[in-house]
């Protein structure tokens, strides 16, 4: 919930000091945004860099810079994984997204990919936090530009149209691998939604196009939770997420999404058997 | 020639300038422990949005002169060519083809280039054809290389101030009075697909900071120059003795294709509904784009003038190879799709596709497999 709403003020921060900025700041270097991000997000809790626990595979150079595919590999030897927390540094609402996995999450091997927007090139951090309270970081730079104020939606009337829609889904048996979990197995979440930034300008009214994006998600299998996110305008339109999780005895697949109007969109697969 | 006209002179006509300052305000929250990081963030965008900065527009930059050439196609058509490539300095915005028709009154332009610069060159060009005054121009769809030239026709001038008198048949719709009635001449109509506007609107100032950074100098005086006159489904448009027939699309290059018929040769000007060479990009829908195409290939025409390739092709033959490589992406990417596979996957696969015959494919072939993947996860 902090998050969230920090994401809100990061992102009419902006705006407010674009108006007050007469001259360009020669102060936008590579590094200097991940201290204070770094203390908003996480205090003054160590984290250990350069995290050799899990592997975070980004393009080096995006295609799209609106749809950057992301994907996190948590190993069984990381441990108990109890959050993910993803971090554009750029953007300027960077908290893209925040995992907390629950009791259906995989075992062995856990998986989390999704899609996210680059306003311009920028670090992707990627912050694990164990059971023990301990935070471990993974750093990967990405050369992408424009995703966040560029609209993304290739047809804005059936965006609006079919906001909402979701899908949940079963895809596969997780391939096993070292530590592998036999029941462990690939499910995909995609959710309908423009995900309005709040960045672009409507030239016809010179107003900005009021932010309307996902917040929150809960993915469940049957009453236990696969993963709470807490999302910001840094996912993709659509957001779309594959993750890990653990089948027991045909229990569905469902997912609740929650946007900022309020609205909550919600699917399932179909009960085992049918 | 090189002026503007001031916005006041043409306040119904709904624009976007290149101003560096004008960036609104929103409501805001205030966070102290954001500052630092927000400021930053903010200094980066407003450098990109000053330029290009006044003191690298040189007397010398901004005077080095276009010349478009121009290709009579068939009668009373021209096609001035695009090169295939990005936006840059080099090509100053010109990678679309653009076009003319002239007919007994006045003259429509399809397409205006990729920036105020080009826009100015396609008018020489078209002084050196005929000295009619410019009547419409009709942009094919919201790309910014199809459209930043537009500024160029704004009030523009018959050339040697065609006389009043001259005898207009009466068959215009816009009558006598449209014509010759100001030393700045008629109102030149703006047309466009109906969702064109606001497409474009949402994406102006990416469009004109991204090309203007491409572009540098000679992005010089270029204004986002929105329609006047918008199409649901089908409209004419009459040249005097000359009609056009204008068709608006379903979603397919983009949410607002618009394709032009000049009737007299029966010459289709296609947008970027078709490309030849030069690798399609997909900023609409693929599923709709080969429907289009379905319905456009019916259409017996005798040539067809392409968005991006040559000034002219033969039609539907013109077609093939942008719908093979259509096919190759639904077929391959349905496949992934079928086997479970993500995005990534797609994307890695992506670059062991046959795209020989596609000029920029490496700028623009996976950002297709991105599009068409996101596209075709949820049939």
């Amino acid at each position: 919930m902090a998050l969230q709403t920090l994401s809100r003020l990061i992102c009419g921060a902006l705006a407010a000091a674009a108006l007050v900025s007469v001259a360009p700041m020669a102060s936008a270097n590579d590094d200097d945004a991940w201290p204070a991000l770094r203390s908003e997000l996480f205090g003054n809790r160590p984290i250990v860099e350069q995290s050799t626990l899990f592997t975070v595979d980004a393009p080096h150079r995006a295609d799209d810079a609106a749809i950057v595919p992301i994907t996190v590999r948590l190993p069984a030897s990381a441990g108990d994984v109890r959050k993910l927390t993803l971090v554009v540094e750029k953007n300027p609402a960077p908290m893209a997204a925040s995992f907390t996995f629950g009791a259906a999450a995989a075992t062995g091997e856990r998986v989390i990919q999704t899609r996210l927007r680059f306003d311009m090139y920028s670090n992707l951090r990627a912050v694990v936090e164990l059971a023990d309270g301990s935070l471990h970081m993974t750093t990967r730079f990405v050369k992408a530009a424009g995703g966040c104020s560029a609209p993304a939606l290739k047809d804005a009337d059936e965006a609006l149209a079919l906001i909402g829609k979701s899908h949940i889904k079963d895809v596969a048996a997780l391939d096993g691998g070292a530590g592998g979990n036999s029941s462990a197995r690939i499910g995909q979440v995609m959710v309908r939604h423009p995900n309005y930034s709040g960045m672009q300008m409507n030239q016809l009214t010179g107003l900005y196009i009021p932010a309307k994006f996902v917040t929150s998600m809960t993915v469940q299998r049957g009453a236990d939770t696969v993963f709470d996110l807490e999302a910001g305008i840094s996912l993709s339109e659509d957001p779309n997420i594959r993750f890990t999780y653990l089948a027991a005895g045909g229990a569905a697949l469902s997912v609740t999404t929650t946007d900022s109007d309020g609205r909550v969109f919600k699917a399932a697969t179909p009960p085992a058997g049918s | 020639m090189a002026e503007s006209p001031p916005d006041e002179q043409h306040d119904h006509r709904l624009r976007a300038s290149y101003k560096p300052s004008q960036l609104p305000s929103r409501p805001a929250g205030s966070h102290p422990g954001r500052r630092e990081v927000v400021l930053g963030a903010t200094a980066a965008v407003g450098a990109l949005l000053v330029r290009p900065p006044p003191a690298f527009i040189t007397a010398a930059h901004a005077a080095v002169p276009m010349v478009l050439q121009t290709e009579e196609v068939a009668p009373g058509v021209f096609v001035a060519r695009g090169v295939h490539a990005v936006m840059s300095g080099d090509n100053g915005g010109h990678i679309a083809n653009l076009a003319f028709v002239v007919g007994r009154e006045r003259v429509a332009v399809i397409d205006t280039g990729g920036s105020f610069k080009v826009g100015m060159a396609l008018l020489e060009a078209i002084r050196t054809r005929t000295a009619l005054p410019i009547g419409v121009v009709i942009n094919t769809h919201m790309h910014p290389d199809h459209v930043l030239g537009n500024a160029a026709f704004e009030g523009s001038p018959p050339a040697g101030s065609k006389s009043a008198g001259s005898g207009p048949t009466g068959s215009g719709p816009t009558g006598p009075g449209a014509t010759g009635s100001g030393p700045t001449g008629p109102a030149v109509e703006y047309i466009a697909h109906a969702k064109m506007a606001r497409g474009l609107s949402a994406r102006a100032d990416r469009y004109l900071e991204h090309n203007g950074a491409a572009i540098g100098a000679g992005f010089e005086g270029t204004r986002v120059v929105l329609p006047t006159r918008t199409v649901d489904t089908a409209a004419e448009v009459d040249l005097g003795g000359r009609t056009l027939l204008l068709q608006a699309h379903a979603t397919a290059h983009t949410d607002n294709d618009l394709t032009v018929r000049d009737l007299q040769t029966n010459t289709l000007f296609a947008g970027d509904l078709l490309f030849s060479g030069h690798i399609p990009t997909i900023d609409g829908s693929l599923r709709g784009w080969l429907k289009v195409l379905d319905q456009l290939v019916k259409q017996p025409v005798a040539r067809v003038v392409p968005g991006h390739g040559p000034a002219t092709m033969t039609w539907p033959d013109a077609v093939e190879p942008q719908r093979r490589y259509f096919e190759m992406l639904t077929s391959n990417i349905r496949a992934l799709i079928k086997q479970g596979r993500s995005l990534e996957d797609a994307l890695y696969v992506a670059a062991r596709d046959n795209l020989v015959g596609w000029e920029l494919s490496q700028e623009y072939h996976k950002r297709n497999v991105a599009a068409a993947f996101a596209e075709l996860e949820w049939e």
